[in-house]
């Protein structure tokens, strides 16, 4: 089980909630149980999330695997210069 | 990952080294190929009509006579770029900003475009382009837009964020929240607690090449597009989406680049030109004036900023937050938010809230500008931090270095960092000779820190071994600061040969994989990852050309300082097969060699920087001169040195001329003031001291070699460094940017009273 924390812009689409607990392996995973839940996520995760995990910021590879444990947040994903 | 890319500390033979950059001859002897360096046979010169009014609606546009005159080829306005946005906001704002449609939203938004014979014919049929303009009141400042009574830029925006959801439009297009903790109960207990407000205004990135392109599209469907750009790949997917165009129809290839800094991450004139090719079925060449860069491209956000920070006399901060108000131009951005995230990740902070809040603006659509909104914000909380740590009789470093964040440390941002270099450069800072160094009359000193998350992305490279043993690496993210040096460097380190013996090009969108922008200080960081992988391919293959020519098992076989060994008792009498030997027999042990990797190259390590700045103040003048700098950043793996401390001095260039001088300035009229660099006045030579730098090296674990990047986070001190400096030289806080001579001498007579 991952606790995955919301990006405040996050929490109205998924019940007002800052936290929500996934059973998943990878993000990829991750992603999907959280729009099957809150279907209103998903157009956010297609293009406006990045994923932290343990600090580091994934953008794309949402093969990642969630280690047990994990300090995982859906985060703004963001521009560059 | 299709490798481990976990980091691993050993000796390295090229990586670390300085040699000569290999596109450096070109560039200083003007051989390289710049956007407008390009021709195609036949082709037209285009030139764009921009909107003379900040908020104006257009009620029509009559180009009879334009395209009546001899030698104009094509006209197009709006009505030639349909909407095929398909309900997505961003591509649509993107086809608004690049001609506008019902509404000119800023001076210089383009209304109309002419392709003709030659630029003086271009020149002159735009003057005969009647638009009819019902001129609408406007709104330039950040503040103002959102102030009772402003003018509703946009009826469709309503503030997204907050809740219940608003049921009337707004110029603020999203509110965002951030933190952790009570902040009240953090107040509650601090001895201390400094709350002021700041503002920064408007700047431009200032890259010394305009924007330039020449496109051709053919009867065929299919289209070409040179262009100078951060992404071609990107501008590739920009401009189909817009023109209706098949991607694998539009080839796209990337010039040298004279300067993006984010400012070359979005479409401005592309399409247009592209537009005016397929009407005019000719190639058209479109370069923008540094008047039209500076008021239809790339500016960064006007700020203001509230910020309070309490802390206990023994020096804890108890608690920090921040309200951020960001300029985005008449589209809907996420600068603020930003902004938001990076203003107190320098700190481990128990109790910390922030709030950013997009202001629509008539200005131009803003556009990343290194480490993108991270400047202002750092501006206005270090500036906090430093007359905090005044205000309880500490050290300014001390304070810091009692309060930074370290591994384990929860954000102000969200996540829990991995190991980090705040810590680092602020201990690095304390005992360098700069801090103790004497000053003179009327100069002051400050510091600051910095921060910028970096970041990884979609890279694809291609790795060939040439006949005489050479290597090409094919690569699709563009060399903005000295990649092909860096790329160079560490291709050579993993397959054992020389750095002259790699050739490093930047292939056009045909030849490649998708390849994300170069932004984000990810060019080193995810196409030298993709390098690894290509090379690592390479070897295996090249281990197993050298079983075949042994005719041993390729088990038997590894590779070992640029040649394969043959491993065991049972050949251990076999000489070395070097690449030339190996690549020479290739044609006969199976063709060519080459290594591939496509790749998501994620996994960038976040950095962090603290500046130190020494500057005089004339006060009679309010003039002022940077005396003395210092960088000190971490680079996680300094690839090439030479051209990370170049990264760093440009950074702290930038950063010292938007601090000290540059500015967006408009009339009451809503028109830029200013669009040329006479009086947008960025730094040269001769304003700069030597620009001293440090580099540490906190490995990034998610690299084979700790690169974490290097490109954006050297702009985000400087700011708040000079501001602090100005303000120890002429003891007034100085609380807006650009810090010029005529607000230190507003500042110098408010305090005398």
């Amino acid at each position: 089980m991952v606790e995955v924390k919301l990006w405040s812009g996050l929490r109205p689409l998924a019940d007002n909630r800052d936290v929500v607990c996934v059973e998943a392996r990878t993000i990829r995973e991750m992603l999907r149980k959280l729009e099957e839940r809150y279907p209103g996520l998903a157009q956010p995760i297609h293009d406006q999330v990045a994923v932290a995990v343990n600090g580091v910021i994934y953008r794309d590879d949402w093969s990642q695997e969630l280690p047990d444990g994990a300090d995982v947040m859906l985060m703004r994903r963001i521009a560059g210069g | 990952m299709s490798f481990d890319a976990a980091y691993q500390s050993k000796a390295y033979n090229s990586v670390g080294t300085r040699p000569l950059r290999p596109d450096g001859v070109d560039k200083v002897t003007g051989r390289a190929r710049y956007g407008a360096d390009y021709d195609m046979p036949g082709q037209l010169v285009a030139r764009v009509l921009r909107s003379p009014h900040a908020h104006a609606r257009i009620r029509g546009i009559d180009t009879t006579k334009a395209e009546a005159v001899k030698g104009v080829k094509a006209v197009i306005t709006a009505a030639d770029l349909p909407d095929l946005s398909d309900g997505d906001a961003g591509i649509y704002a993107t086809l608004d900003n690049c001609m506008a449609r019902e509404k000119a939203m800023y001076d210089g938004h383009a209304v109309a475009a002419i392709a003709a014979i030659d630029e003086k014919t271009a020149k002159a049929a735009l003057k005969l382009i009647e638009v009819d303009y019902e001129i609408l009141p406007h709104v330039v400042d950040v503040d103002a837009a959102i102030a009772t009574g402003a003018p509703v830029l946009n009826n469709a925006i309503f503030t997204t964020g907050i809740q219940p959801a608003p049921s009337a439009p707004s110029n603020v297009s999203n509110r965002a929240e951030l933190g952790h903790g009570d902040v009240d109960a953090g107040f509650a207990q601090a001895d201390v607690i400094i709350e002021r407000s700041y503002k920064t205004e408007q700047s431009h990135q200032g890259y010394i090449e305009p924007h330039a392109c020449v496109a051709s599209c053919n009867a065929d469907g299919t289209a070409d597009l040179w262009v100078c750009t951060q992404g071609h790949f990107v501008y590739r997917e920009s401009c189909a989406n817009l023109l209706g165009l098949d991607i694998s129809k539009l080839r796209v290839t990337s010039s040298e680049i004279g300067g993006g800094f984010g400012g070359k991450t979005h479409v401005w004139a592309e399409p247009l030109a592209l537009a005016l090719s397929r009407k005019a079925n000719r190639p058209v060449k479109l370069v923008m004036s540094r008047e039209e860069v500076f008021r239809a491209s790339g500016p960064t956000s006007a700020t203001s900023i509230d910020v309070k920070i309490g802390a206990t006399k023994a020096g804890k901060i108890a608690a920090a937050s921040a309200t951020l108000r960001y300029s985005c131009g008449p589209y809907p951005g996420s600068w603020a938010e930003t902004g938001a995230m990076t203003a107190f990740a320098c700190y481990d902070l128990e109790n910390v809230k922030t709030i950013g809040l997009e202001v629509i603006v008539n200005r131009p659509k803003v556009a990343a500008y290194r480490a993108p909104s991270a400047p202002m914000a750092a501006f206005a909380v270090e500036s906090a931090i430093d007359e905090l740590a005044h205000e309880i009789g500490m050290d300014a470093v001390d304070f810091r270095i009692k309060n930074a964040a370290s591994e384990g440390t929860r954000s102000s941002y969200g996540p829990v960092y991995g190991p980090i270099g705040i810590g680092p450069t602020l201990e690095a800072a304390k005992t360098h000779p700069h801090m103790s160094a004497p000053l003179g009359k009327n100069q002051g000193r400050g510091m600051a820190c910095g921060f910028w998350f970096n970041f990884g992305g979609e890279t694809c490279t291609d790795l060939n071994i040439n006949a005489d043993g050479t290597v090409t690496l094919a690569v699709g993210t563009v060399d903005v600061g000295g990649s092909r040096a860096s790329l160079s460097l560490i291709t050579a380190e993993e397959l054992g040969v020389a750095y002259d013996d790699i050739k490093v090009v930047v292939a056009d969108t045909a030849t490649l994989g998708f390849n994300e922008m170069t932004h984000g200080s990810r060019g080193t960081f995810s196409t030298s990852l993709a390098a690894i992988s290509a090379a690592r391919n390479a070897i295996e293959s090249m281990r197993q050309r050298a079983a075949i020519m042994w005719d041993i098992p390729v088990e038997d076989v590894y590779w070992e300082n640029g040649h394969a060994c043959a491993a065991g008792s049972k050949h251990g009498n076999r000489s070395p097969l070097s690449i030339q030997e190996i690549a020479a027999a290739s044609s006969k042990t199976g063709g060519p060699i080459a290594g591939h990797s496509e790749m998501v190259a994620d996994g960038a390590g976040v950095s962090f920087a603290t500046h130190i700045c020494d500057i005089e103040v004339d006060p009679d003048t309010g003039s002022s001169r940077v005396v003395r700098y210092t960088v000190i950043q971490d680079a996680g793996k300094a690839v090439h040195p030479a051209y990370v401390e170049g990264q760093y001095q440009g950074g702290a260039a930038q950063g010292i001329g938007w601090a000290l001088n540059e500015e967006y300035i408009y009339g009451e009229d809503g028109r830029l003031q200013n669009p040329g660099f006479l009086d947008y006045r960025i730094p040269v030579c001769s304003d700069l001291p030597m620009i001293d730098t440090q580099i540490l090296e906190i490995p990034n674990p998610n690299h084979p070699y700790g690169v974490r990047g290097v490109g954006e986070t050297s702009i985000v001190p400087p700011l708040a460094a000079i501001a602090n400096a100005v303000s120890n030289a002429v003891g007034v806080r100085m609380a807006h940017i650009p810090i010029s001579p005529p607000r230190i001498l507003e500042a110098l007579h408010d305090a005398k009273g």
